[in-house]
């Protein structure tokens, strides 16, 4: 087991006062709330910062810690002395925003099982309570929101074993993903959440639907954009083009003296639901390469025949 | 996992359209006392359709905001007005980041 050094974790000294640490505890908690940031450690150093904070603002448990002594470091391999809590009396654990599965085996050694889980106890006092609803994320294709799908998921959580050790449970589930599903909305599974306590009926399962990048196309909501490179001469001039949809190869009319970024709309073509998406086509100008005679001909006469200062508006 | 599992079929519904919710059941759903919905809307949260507070009626999506509040409160100690801020400057930073996404898509 590693020994955790909590005063490291909150980036303060090991004589902090106790405004000091609740100060320090909130700004780690702004900066590092999975609501709010978005990097993928976040969640961790969120649990990391609640799990100190829950030691050191209680001023028992503190004193507890701080008898460990000075000279472990974070990361060290530990093992508590025996007795070492001895003559300390606790006061059930009062971190009630922490959920007990969140807590290192460094914390659970320490305070034990019991003062983690104490909180439950106490916002929980009906023995009769329903599961706990539980949240997972499913990424999918655009094409699935087109067309609807059948996914199968594999859903990992912790359970607590008849011993009382965490034990991590794989379960798989065919879900339904329903046409015109789009990025961040949720699909509910009733009863799919953890188990209730006593008569209480399971919670729910959350599935949060997350596009997978795509190669071709990116959704905003229900819209989906495709960058689409056009030839000088077919901007300039109009031309009937192909486009590939997610629904298929649709044809569309580039209007003459379309520049680079105009956007073309096919109404109805995003993605489908109560109200359907729009499909928007961004035109990109590409140029030839002017790698050879011919081609630095025709830009040479392109030169010479058309009166063109694309910097006309910078006054120069 | 079951084999059972593997057969059925899940069909769920899609929270943010299909499901409309009174007050009591929302307050259920949030895991939250009915007061502090009530406070959540009166903040202008979340919008129930319905007159008075018997017949309120929440959609899916409000779900989503009023946990996002919650969670606020509970974990950075901020109150209600605090959190529909932070909730709708997130918004508009998610919408600012998707908008760079497709703008640095365009130009690369």
């Amino acid at each position: 087991m590693e020994y955790k050094d909590y005063y490291k974790v909150m980036g303060v000294e090991r004589d902090a006062t106790q405004a000091q640490i609740k100060r320090a505890y909130r700004k780690l908690a702004r900066k590092y709330h999975p609501d709010i940031n978005k990097e993928s450690d976040a969640e961790v150093r969120f649990k990391e910062v609640g799990e100190a904070y829950a030691v050191l603002k209680d001023p028992e448990k503190r004193v507890a810690y701080d008898q460990l002594g000075s000279n472990w470091q974070g990361g060290q391999d530990f093992h508590p002395p025996p007795n070492w809590d001895q003559g300390f009396e606790f006061h059930g654990g009062d971190a009630e925003q922490f959920n007990a599965e969140q807590f290192s085996d460094f914390f659970e050694s320490l305070y034990g099982q019991a003062s983690a889980r104490g909180f439950d106890e106490q916002t929980n006092r009906e023995l009769h309570r329903r599961g706990e609803d539980t949240h997972a994320k499913v990424v999918i294709d655009l094409e699935d929101a087109y067309k609807g799908a059948t996914r199968t998921i594999t859903l990992k959580h912790t359970v607590l074993s008849a011993d009382g050790r965490p034990q991590l449970k794989e379960r798989k589930l065919n879900v339904h993903i329903p046409k015109g599903i789009r990025q961040g909305q949720h699909i509910r599974l009733a009863k799919q959440g953890s188990a209730g306590m006593g008569r209480g009926e399971a919670g729910d399962l959350y599935l949060q639907i997350e596009f997978q990048a795509h190669d071709l196309y990116h959704i905003e909501g229900g819209d989906v954009y495709l960058d689409f490179p056009v030839a000088p001469w077919e901007a300039a001039l109009g031309t009937k083009v192909k486009v590939p949809t997610p629904t298929g190869t649709v044809e569309m009319v580039i209007p003459e003296n379309s520049s680079s970024g105009r956007k073309l709309r096919l109404k109805g073509r995003g993605v489908p639901g109560k109200q359907s998406g729009d499909f928007y086509v961004i035109i990109q100008i590409a140029l030839p390469p002017a790698d050879n005679e011919l081609a630095k001909a025709a830009y040479r006469k392109m030169k010479e025949e058309l009166a063109f200062n694309p910097r006309a508006h910078l006054g120069v | 996992m079951t084999n059972k599992d593997l057969l059925a079929l899940f069909i769920g519904e899609v929270v943010e359209e299909d499901v409309s919710l009174t007050l009591n059941q929302i307050s259920r759903f949030c895991d939250a006392p009915v007061e502090q919905i009530v406070e959540i809307v009166e903040e202008g949260i979340v919008e129930p359709d319905g007159e008075d507070v018997e017949s309120w009626r929440f959609q899916g999506i409000c779900v989503q905001r009023i946990r996002f509040v919650l969670r606020m409160e509970r974990d950075l100690g901020v109150n209600v007005a605090g959190a529909a801020l932070a909730l709708e400057l997130l918004e508009e930073l998610e919408w600012l980041r998707g908008r760079i996404k497709r703008l640095g898509h365009e130009y690369e």
